[in-house]
């Protein structure tokens, strides 16, 4: 009932959007339907916790604690997003760059693309998980363009062949695994063969040679979805040129609804290989994608796509603390998840009404924001606190969790290196962020107001990302819960 | 008798699948890409149609009619339209010329068939041992996504690297179950309807669909 009720909220307010003649209220409507996934998400989140896992359609739907956790991740940064949509498509209808028409269809692709994350991370089968990501890139492909632009329409088939050709491949070691799942005696037949539990139970059997095969196109073909190098080059373009609130989607969830693939198939992988395969492989693409965002962050001009290569930062620590793999570290990442998402969707946000009301994405050509516009000034810089992973907010409990637990399994040269990296792009972004806050001649004139729908959501996504660092009480059980569930 | 001739058609298809990639190497004018994909989709249609009859499997065969409308036909006539509004279009500065590039194509064979020996060993069957031939398709496909600069020939590479995957799951598996065919089938059509969009909305802003002259990101 729960897992039907979640992909039907969404799916609903899309069909709604898409029969309603855009205003207003059609995007507060958006608004509710998010904020029904978070409280539905909320509640499958206390049933997982405590009980089995909750199944529907024969099956084919299955939310165990780890889905419940994503969903809750999803509703939260579409929630935020939606919010701010509505005042996004307000002020482009405004100053005629959109029409109702545009924004009527961003709603419902908006919306499609919230169900499409839902369904994937409620998927039982791998295969099904597959398709819905897949389908995400479809949902996404406009909505990256929507502006209309040059940029846009070059970042959109950048985006759109990039991440297809990644995914095909992660399809290729879905077929691999299957094929061995296949041989595996005694195995389940049909159509629940992908199913994740059924694969669970016959990880020890799964032949390592094909598996190995299988997992490297796996960690390369849904890493392209991640973001992770090598194949990262879509998205600077893509979140830098797409509309703020589907920015802070895309690289607030989105990105690590991916990662939840890949979670889900290496405690398969290691049940196979034992741990020490995959842990390398995610090694290699973690340090790799945070040595590219180092040096890319360095030289960076334009404050949306250094937003974007801090998301290349953090899926590699993610991808670090995964493959540590112990159950503290798996908690730290889901942690991660959440507090990454929460501060990249409020600066992502915030990133987008300073481009608003600046009318430029030059970090050069906006100084001094603090004293100029106070309140959103201050967002931004708080955002930019929480995401360099300085206390009091979740993502520096996370970080030292997973750099902890990435010392208990040896890799601590991996983590002195990560730690290295950090330093350079600490230095690099608060360089840009003292120029964007506090830099130029200082302000002459009244500081300008933000608006109460920008600030309001942005403010309150800043204190839940301190409060779940500060107190781990809300979370804890369900983090190791989730942990739990792909730990062996 | 009657197994051996199946056995040459399943091997008459896969090679033909394989052939269609390579051509797609030689060929610059891209109304014969297109042509030459649509063989390719036709010609993987077929060979599920023959591994349907093999297994009896009902549900691969209407997998095999979605797979030979959308790969023959559907997808073919969407690129079809792309390439119709700039005529006489070809492939003129590849980044890797002809002999080099069906000379690379010999060489991803080779690799292929090294690479896959332990697909085939664990469950050797006439089928399976047909396996490298996708996996070859899939890196002919690759090559061309990275070597040839055209909108069109782009979308050509990633269909081709979808066909070599198909027909390593064919081959390997006789498919993988049926609503995950169905919905990566559909997930395909789709991609495919999004790029000739923007193939089509670029052309209308620039003027021509080249991408080496799409220069305005960059860091």
């Amino acid at each position: 009932m729960l897992c039907y009720a979640v992909l039907a909220v969404p799916l609903a307010a899309a069909a709604f959007a898409g029969m309603v003649p855009w205003r207003r209220s059609v995007g507060w409507v958006t608004v509710l339907a998010n904020g029904a996934v978070l409280g539905i998400g909320t509640v499958l989140a206390i049933e997982t916790n405590h009980h089995r896992p909750v199944e529907a359609l024969n099956g084919a739907l299955r939310a165990d604690a780890l889905s419940a956790f994503m969903v809750v991740v999803i509703g939260t940064i579409a929630l935020l997003a939606a919010i701010q949509a509505v005042r996004y498509l307000d002020v482009e209808i405004a100053r005629g760059r959109s029409s109702a028409r545009h924004a009527s269809l961003y709603c419902v692709l908006v919306q499609l693309f919230v169900t499409c994350m839902l369904a994937a991370v409620l998927s039982a089968s791998l295969g099904a998980l597959w398709v819905a990501i897949e389908a995400t890139t479809i949902a996404t492909t406009f909505l990256v363009g929507h502006r209309r632009t040059d940029g846009a329409l070059e970042a959109s088939w950048k985006y759109v062949l990039i991440c297809s050709v990644g995914i095909a491949l992660a399809f290729l070691g879905t077929v691999f695994v299957y094929f061995a799942a296949l041989h595996v005696p005694g195995h389940a037949t049909g159509a629940s063969v992908l199913d994740w539990t059924s694969l669970m139970a016959a990880s020890h059997h799964l032949d390592p040679s094909v598996m190995r095969l299988a997992m490297a196109l796996l960690v390369l073909g849904y890493g392209t979805k991640v973001g992770l190098a090598p194949m990262h080059s879509w998205l600077p373009d893509a979140h830098s040129q797409a509309p703020a609130p589907v920015s802070a989607l895309m690289s607030g969830v989105l990105l690590t609804v991916a990662f939840y693939a890949l979670l889900r198939f290496k405690v398969i992988a290691d049940g196979a290989l034992g741990p020490d395969y995959v842990r390398t492989l995610l090694v290699i693409v973690g340090l790799a994608s945070l040595l590219v965002a180092a040096s890319l962050l360095l030289t960076q001009r334009d404050y949306k796509r250094m937003l974007a290569y801090h998301s290349i930062e953090h899926m590699g620590l993610i991808a670090l603390g995964a493959a540590a793999g112990t159950t503290l570290a798996i908690a730290a990442v889901l942690l991660h998840i959440l507090g990454h998402g929460l501060a990249k969707a409020v600066l992502f946000l915030a990133s987008g009404e300073i481009l608003l009301v600046e009318g430029t994405s030059e970090i050069e050509k906006v100084p001094a924001l603090l004293s100029r516009r106070p309140v959103l000034g201050g967002i931004f810089g708080f955002g930019l606190v929480a995401l360099l992973g300085l206390p009091p907010f979740s993502l520096f409990v996370s970080e030292l969790n997973m750099i902890r637990a990435e010392l208990d399994v040896g890799l601590g040269w991996a983590a002195g290196i990560s730690l290295a990296l950090m330093a350079v792009i600490f230095a690099a972004v608060m360089g840009h962020g003292r120029h964007l806050l506090l830099g130029g001649a200082g302000a002459s004139g009244k500081p300008a107001a933000t608006p109460g729908i920008v600030a309001i959501p942005l403010v309150g996504g800043l204190i839940a990302c301190a409060v779940f660092g500060l107190s781990a009480w809300p979370l804890q059980s369900l983090l190791y819960a989730a942990a739990h569930v792909v730990v062996k | 008798m009657r197994a051996g001739r199946e056995l040459d058609l399943l091997q008459l298809t896969a090679g033909l699948v394989l052939a269609c990639s390579v051509v797609t190497l030689w060929r610059r004018d891209l109304r014969a890409l297109v042509a030459v994909l649509a063989l390719q989709g036709g010609a993987l249609g077929t060979l599920a149609a023959l591994l349907a009859v093999q297994h009896g499997d009902l549900g691969l065969g209407i997998v095999a009619g979605v797979v030979f409308v959308a790969k023959g036909f559907v997808i073919p006539s969407l690129l079809a339209r792309v390439v119709r509004r700039d005529p006489g279009s070809r492939e003129t500065a590849p980044l890797v010329n002809v002999p080099a590039s069906l000379v690379g194509a010999g060489a991803l064979v080779i690799v292929s068939y090294l690479s896959a020996g332990r697909l085939t060993s664990l469950f050797p069957s006439p089928a399976t041992r047909l396996a490298p031939l996708g996996l070859a398709t899939v890196l002919v496909g690759f090559f061309l996504l990275v070597s040839r600069r055209k909108a069109v020939s782009q979308i050509v590479g990633l269909l081709l690297v979808d066909n070599g995957i198909a027909l390593v799951a064919f081959l390997l598996t006789a498919g993988v179950p049926l609503l995950v065919e169905l919905g990566a089938s559909l997930d395909v059509l789709l991609i495919v309807v999004v790029l000739q969009v923007l193939a089509t909305s670029m052309r209308s802003r620039f003027g021509h669909v080249d991408l080496d002259q799409l220069r305005e990101l960059h860091d």
